[in-house]
């Protein structure tokens, strides 16, 4: 019944509005224009990273690539200051160790507060949402601080440990814990006599692995984008991540190397955008879900 | 023995949300107390970690850095980038939600249109910046080059970054085309968890599509809009990488952030540690004061409306009980 008139109601809605198809290719015309130029920076840095400088000063503006792109890569090579790779390694070896540390612990604590009762709990739910939204920079001056007094600057454990407490993500795994697990389970592997934490490694884990899938990825890059913790504590060329190696392309002896630095921009964000051509579907899934930190 | 058994298992409660409380204490509370102590001491240069803590005048890095010139362009900056950004912002977001959960007219490839929409919010901010940096480069950049074949600029190249409100309006632009994408997705999830029943009554009642978006639609997602709005806020409040390295503050502090000033303070010239971490508090202070505010908007009223009806019928209850007691 409800569904009939529902149907009546649209056929009129469409009959009535003549204006809709105008309104329409507006519609389109203006969500096409923002998508070309969600891609459009991307794509003339792409094209000049395949130019040489002496296309480049010829005309800057370029749709279409050229053929200079490993050359471009190999002056970078060349002045053997901004490298990519070093960049590519040290980026990944913090933000793969610190996604893991968070994901897992997070699941822990929030397996802790949905499963046992117990009395500080509630108390300890209002803390961890009281302290979400507290960020890095305020803190900055005593961690630096700490890090000189124990000589752990330039140190990735430093930049991978702190993930251990990760507020926002205890958060999310408790909403999506709370209706997904089933108690009995719990209880009748209790009766198979299995330990507490077996249960939680087991059985618990493999239940939140949807949970456990999207907060990886989010973590994951917004440790590789970070470069505040970063650029505070590391000094050592050797250990820049990847945020900091951009800013080498600052330097002097890049000034006059269009091609090249556009190459370098491109060979950053690569290992990104493949990531997105990838998961793209299960992100913006999980940036739906509410998940990403603001 | 039930009872006994109830008992033994809460302890893991406390077992399992130990490590994360370790992990806290030591990365966040202790470097905010040691943060804050710093702000009361004359502690400077690089790598130092002796200070003396000023007893006479303990509140002289606070009053030195509200005092200060750079402190206060700095987060008037931050104030007026982050604005500008979130207005047109959160505009574009509702008009796109609006389009895309219209009921009456459906528009075809949302899903491939959110992922491109979405795709500068996941990119290295770093390279956002310098890369908009690159081309806004003078004499030879993409947008002078653009503008000189369209013909706007006549007489050759502009150093275009030179100009203050130029070079803050880049920042406000990229953050706008960053975020507007990550918003839209956030509040059409928002309205897809609108009952439908509420937009068939609507269209029951005879509203066309503009009246369903105000009346109904808006009012339903006011705490995602909210939370939007403050979380954006919070970030906007810690804006570092784009000003950093698109143009390290300048030109002439025009796109010097609260952020920026802190990291210049502590971690170059003179290494102003006390003074960096009387900044720091002054923005933790501003930063907790928004977000008490955004947990006291979001609470849930109907949820303390309800609390309160139980306790009243509670009590109705008991004094019946009481009167039916004593006759």
């Amino acid at each position: 019944m409800s569904n009939n008139s529902n149907l009546q109601l649209t056929v009129d809605g469409k009959e009535k509005s003549g204006g809709n198809i105008v309104l329409k290719i507006v519609i389109y015309v203006l969500c096409t224009f923002l998508a070309i130029l969600s891609i459009l920076p991307f794509w003339l840095m792409f094209v000049n990273a395949t130019r040489s400088t002496v296309e480049i000063q010829k005309t800057a503006i370029s749709f279409l690539p050229s053929v200079n792109l490993f050359k471009n890569i190999a002056i970078l090579q060349d002045k053997n200051m901004f490298k990519p790779w070093l960049g590519f390694l040290n980026s990944f070896v913090i933000a793969s160790g610190a996604t893991v540390l968070a994901v897992y612990f997070s699941s822990l604590t929030a397996y802790a507060q949905v499963v046992y009762e117990w009395k500080l709990k509630n108390a300890f739910f209002s803390f961890i949402v009281a302290v979400m939204t507290l960020p890095a920079q305020v803190t900055m001056v005593g961690f630096l601080q700490m890090c000189y007094k124990f000589r752990l600057t330039n140190n990735f454990l430093m930049l991978i440990l702190p993930s251990i407490a990760a507020p926002s993500m205890v958060f999310f795994m408790r909403q999506y814990l709370q209706p997904a697990l089933p108690i009995e389970i719990v209880h009748s592997a209790r009766i198979d006599g299995a330990r507490e934490f077996y249960i939680f490694n087991r059985i618990v884990l493999p239940i939140m692995k949807p949970a456990i899938a999207t907060q990886a990825i989010f973590s994951f890059v917004g440790s590789w984008n970070n470069l505040f913790t970063p650029m505070v504590l590391i000094s050592d060329t050797k250990k820049y991540t990847m945020p900091m190696m951009v800013s080498l392309l600052r330097a002097d002896i890049y000034k006059t190397e269009f091609g090249s630095i556009y190459a370098g921009l491109t060979l950053t964000i690569l290992p990104l955008i493949i990531v997105y051509i990838v998961l793209s579907k299960y992100i913006v899934a999980g940036v739906a879900l509410g998940s990403v930190k603001g | 023995m039930k009872k006994k058994k109830a008992y033994d298992y809460a302890k893991f409660g406390y077992i399992f949300s130990i490590p994360f409380v370790i992990a806290w204490l030591i990365f966040q509370l202790y470097p905010i107390l040691y943060t804050f102590l710093v702000g009361f001491t004359d502690l400077k240069g690089a790598g130092v970690t002796d200070f003396n803590i000023l007893w006479s005048t303990p509140f002289k890095n606070f009053a030195d850095v509200l005092g200060n010139k750079t402190f206060r362009t700095s987060f008037t900056n931050t104030l007026i980038i982050w604005g500008c950004n979130f207005v047109p912002q959160i505009l574009l977001a509702l008009l796109i939600t609006a389009w895309f959960t219209d009921r009456r007219s459906t528009i075809k490839g949302q899903g491939l249109y959110k992922i491109l929409f979405y795709l500068p919010n996941i990119i290295t901010q770093a390279t956002i910046a310098m890369l908009f940096a690159q081309l806004f480069m003078y004499p030879k950049g993409v947008i002078n080059d653009l503008l000189i074949q369209l013909g706007i600029f006549k007489d050759g190249p502009v150093e275009m970054l030179r100009n203050k409100t130029i070079a803050r309006s880049v920042i406000i632009f990229i953050q706008t085309w960053m975020w507007y994408g990550y918003t839209s997705i956030v509040l059409i999830s928002g309205v897809l968890g609108i009952s439908p029943e509420l937009f068939e009554a609507a269209e029951v009642d005879g509203a066309n599509q503009v009246q369903t978006f105000f009346k109904v639609t808006i009012p339903s997602i006011k705490t995602v809009l909210l939370f939007t709005l403050v979380t954006s806020l919070i970030g906007g409040l810690n804006m570092f990488d784009i000003p950093k390295l698109f143009l390290d503050g300048g030109p002439d502090g025009s796109t010097m952030t609260t952020s920026l000033y802190i990291y210049n303070n502590a971690c170059q010239g003179t290494y102003q540690y006390a003074k960096a971490s009387a900044a720091s508090m002054i923005m933790f202070v501003v930063i907790t004061a928004l977000s008490a505010l955004m947990f006291y908007m979001l609470r849930d009223k109907d949820e303390v409306a309800l609390r309160k009806l139980i306790r009243e019928q509670e009590r109705e209850y008991r004094r019946k009980q009481k009167m039916l007691n004593s006759k």
